[in-house]
């Protein structure tokens, strides 16, 4: 089971941020990670959020492009140094395409990141005996 | 395949430049009499009637503009006595004043037989049973209908604007066969119907659309989603209404009235005369109208001619699908650009809805085109190098259609300013002066 990151197109314009977090705010949304990415006109924001679906209508209420996005989100067991057992693990097939942290709590240390074929990437990392997060 | 006038809508084209050069020299002798406008602006270029010889000699006279009709409110330019005037309508002018049109009761017989021939293009006789939706009142559309069905023989239900249920059941009770309503308000009432089910009960065979632009994607779903044909009315009521054209059963252009309406197509901007199949604007002069004939009208609308015989067997010219209106032309760097251009690409994309807006702008010597794209769930991808990529897409398939390198900018939803529901499309920060 992938994790749904809910994704915005946010146009580099002054208070949309305030916007977003407002509507979270009012929906009682928790936001548990996220990521920037950013050209010069505009930007996408990745959120990993208590409720992504609840989360996404709530914005297109109010005319936020927002989509959901499977991610594949892994437990380090090793902490942050571990991370090159992960990417071994998965870029033999694939490229990831972005990659951002999930919790920095020591001893619970986790990543998301966006990679094709979710399904079969989380099999093989359940495999060789990763903790995956839903 | 029934032609209402074979006369008239196959007449050969020595016949039909012989007819209009003698219609034409009646006119202008007409309006110069009794037209105070026309008979000043005409002195003022120096030309009497008698300059007017032919057809070919039209483009010495003077253009009628919207304004020009608003300036003589209400009936300055009727070519005839109030007496002789048996109806009027109106147009409501969202800016200042109505524009008025009389007519004589020649002129409404010429309007009836107009829509007779329109009627019978789209297959229509004297045994159909016809709904007619337009509004009935000062607007053209209703009563030009209307009175056009009678004059077929047809039998006419007035149903004007109103409940659509009741139009839907009427039409099947009465087993309608045919329908005359805008495009837009015909979608509606083929939403309606499938909402009430009764899309397998209707016996409709034709519809006959116009008063508003619109596509060959909404012919094309309209025929499929009512198993009928439907066809494109042009008119205005500043000439007369309702009926000025229609297309046959080809759809290859709307076939003009030419022995009621000469149809030129200029250049917007240096006023020339443009070669058939070249887009430019459409400029009408009434032929053989008494209340208030107009010379070269200019109706703003863009679109292209050909002369070339149809299959269906008319010679009667055929003005292509309507391109948008010349007042939202633009030139940039030296090129006409029509925001209906732009809507095109977009549209040709799977990727986009056609919410755009325009923004034309000057870097030193140099026009800029920017186009700003709303970005909607459909294609919206949580990774830039594929919002980059759309960005490409989209200004490759502008460039395509216009000639011009454009800027596409992704904008969120509903970002682009709206007045009361509908996106202003473009915006000029040049300054000319
Ligand atoms: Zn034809």
């Amino acid at each position: 089971m992938a994790l749904k990151q809910l994704s915005v197109f946010l146009e580099n314009r002054e208070g949309r941020l305030e916007d977003l977090f407002q509507v979270f705010g009012e929906n009682s949304i928790q936001i548990h990670s996220f990521s920037l990415a950013e050209s010069s006109e505009y930007g996408i924001l990745r959120l990993i959020v208590s409720n992504p679906e609840k989360a996404k209508d709530a914005l297109k209420a109010v005319d936020f492009s927002a989509s959901l996005t499977d991610v594949v989100a892994v437990r380090l067991p090793g902490g942050f140094d571990s991370l090159k057992s992960v990417t071994d693990a998965v870029t033999s097939n694939y490229n990831i395409e972005y990659m951002y942290v999930l919790s920095t709590e020591p001893g619970q240390q986790a990543i998301v990141f966006k990679i094709k074929d979710v399904a079969e990437v989380e099999k093989s990392l359940e495999e060789k005996g990763f903790e995956l997060i839903n | 395949m029934e032609i209402w006038n074979e006369a008239k809508e196959c007449m050969s084209r020595d016949e039909m430049t012989a007819l209009q050069s003698a219609r034409l020299r009646k006119t202008v002798s007409n309006v110069y009499h009794n037209v105070k406008f026309y008979r000043r602006k005409m002195q003022e270029m120096g030309i009497e009637p008698g300059d007017i010889r032919g057809i070919e000699d039209i483009e010495k006279l003077p253009f009628t503009t919207k304004d020009d009709l608003r300036d003589n409110y209400p009936f300055g330019l009727f070519a005839v006595p109030k007496t002789e005037i048996v109806r009027i309508h109106a147009s409501s002018g969202t800016t200042g004043k109505p524009t008025v049109v009389g007519y004589t009761r020649k002129d409404i017989d010429t309007w009836c037989e107009c829509v007779a021939r329109s009627l019978t293009m789209a297959g229509l006789g004297k045994d159909d049973i016809i709904q007619v939706a337009y509004g009935y009142g000062l607007f053209t559309g209703g009563l030009g209908a209307h009175y056009g069905v009678e004059h077929l023989g047809a039998t006419v239900v007035p149903m004007s604007t109103g409940s659509t249920k009741k139009l839907i059941n009427m039409m099947i009770d009465f087993e309608v066969t045919g329908l005359m309503c805008t495009p837009s308000y015909l979608m509606h009432i083929a939403e309606v119907m499938e909402e009430m089910g009764v899309l397998d009960q209707i016996k409709l065979k034709a519809t006959i659309n116009g008063a508003e632009p619109w596509t060959e994607a909404m012919r094309n779903q309209i025929e499929e989603k009512l198993h009928v044909k439907a066809f494109d009315i042009y008119g205005l009521s500043e000439l007369m209404g309702p009926g000025v054209a229609n297309d046959c059963a080809f759809h290859k252009g709307m076939h003009i009235y030419e022995d009621y309406f000469y149809p030129e197509i200029i250049d917007p901007n240096t006023k020339e005369h443009l070669e058939d199949n070249v887009t430019g604007e459409l400029i009408l002069t009434n032929l053989n109208k008494e209340g208030m004939p107009l010379l070269r009208y200019r109706t703003r609308d863009l679109t292209s001619i050909t002369h070339e015989t149809c299959e269906c067997g008319r010679t009667n010219a055929r003005l292509s699908r309507f391109k948008g209106r010349s007042d939202d032309m633009l030139i940039i760097r030296g090129v006409n650009v029509f925001p209906s251009q732009i809507e095109t690409a977009l549209l040709s994309l799977d990727e986009t809805t056609p919410n755009y807006q325009i923004i034309v702008d000057r870097e030193g010597a140099l026009d800029t085109l920017m186009v700003k794209v709303e970005v909607d769930e459909k294609f919206f991808s949580d990774e830039i190098r594929e919002l980059e990529k759309l960005e490409k897409k989209i200004s490759y398939a502008i460039q395509q259609m216009i000639g011009l390198a454009t800027k596409v900018k992704l904008v969120e939803p509903k970002s682009i300013e709206r007045s009361v529901g509908k996106a202003k499309r473009v915006i000029d920060n040049r300054k000319f002066d």
